[in-house]
């Protein structure tokens, strides 16, 4: 029988390589940039932080680098994500037709 | 019991990795291509973590750390570059 | 090399002909300098499945992220002067 902590290790590496999969998927399931975005930062973003918690699990010893390693793409991801939406609105990427509200154009004034 | 979960773990990553590298080269614009290799680094960082798993050598965790501080240098370069031009 | 590993390696070398498709047949110049910094990230793994860190790391800093930086750079500065 495993040590309980290495069962909870895997559990949570698998929970992690899940919300991975799920993102790819939406990734190429989703219909305009803006929804693959969300779907391609948000659900990477967690399942990489899951499977760094359940390695660090499995091997307490490498706790603190994988600490590191999950606080720098929390930092990180989310700029990428709203540095790169930006860009697609200025650069006029089309919308699907059920997008109904547009906060950003509204706020700099430009068409509705 | 965890190697079956490490090897579960991996084959999920790995049918990540394929679906990002399929919008990778189908994505019709270039922002999903951009999406698609943020997706990337970041399902490489997860596999460059099972690799030091499996091959038991911690020194494998430093290339992980220089992807989660580089990884967003590449996408506000494009995306800068996005923005001025087009 | 255990089952896991070979593949894995089978899989980063279809990302890589992959990613070297998408940066010679690409119409348009930034898309294939993202393709070859994707070459560069698949590169960098593979470097880690064949046993050596430093190779790998030295990868990921330059060919990844300041070879990708710096080609942007370039291409903003030199926009106008040719048709892509």
């Amino acid at each position: 029988m495993a040590h309980p902590l290495d069962l909870l290790g895997g559990l949570l590496l698998v929970a992690g390589a899940a919300f991975l999969l799920f993102g790819g998927l939406g990734l190429v399931r989703m219909p305009d940039v803006f929804n693959r975005i969300q779907a391609g930062t948000k659900a990477t973003t967690l399942g990489t932080l899951l499977s760094l918690a359940g390695m660090a699990c499995l091997r307490p010893e490498w706790g603190l680098k994988l600490l590191l390693i999950g606080l720098f793409i929390l930092f990180t991801n989310p700029i990428s994500s709203q540095v790169l939406a930006r860009a697609a609105h200025r650069t006029g990427a089309e919308k699907t037709v059920k997008t109904s509200v547009d906060r950003l154009a509204e706020d700099t004034g430009e068409a509705p | 019991m965890a190697e079956a979960l490490i090897h579960l773990a991996a084959t999920l990553a790995g049918i990540a990795f394929l679906l990002a590298l399929y919008r990778f080269f189908r994505g019709p614009s270039a922002a999903d291509r951009v999406i698609a290799f943020d997706v990337l680094t970041i399902v490489a960082i997860t596999g460059i973590v099972l690799v030091a798993f499996v091959e038991g050598r911690g020194i494998y965790l430093d290339v992980a750390l220089i992807y989660a501080l580089l990884s967003f240098l590449g996408v506000i370069a494009v995306a800068r570059y996005l923005e001025r031009g087009l | 090399m255990s089952m896991l590993m070979t593949a894995m390696t089978a899989l980063l070398c279809v990302a890589m002909l992959v990613a070297a498709l998408v940066a010679i047949r690409g119409r348009s110049l930034p898309i294939a300098i993202l393709a070859a910094g994707l070459v560069s990230l698949v590169a960098s793994v593979l470097f880690l499945i064949l046993a050596s860190p430093d190779v790998a790391m030295t990868e990921a800093a330059i060919g990844s992220g300041l070879t990708t930086f710096l080609f942007f750079f370039v291409l903003g500065r030199v926009r106008g002067g040719e048709n892509d």
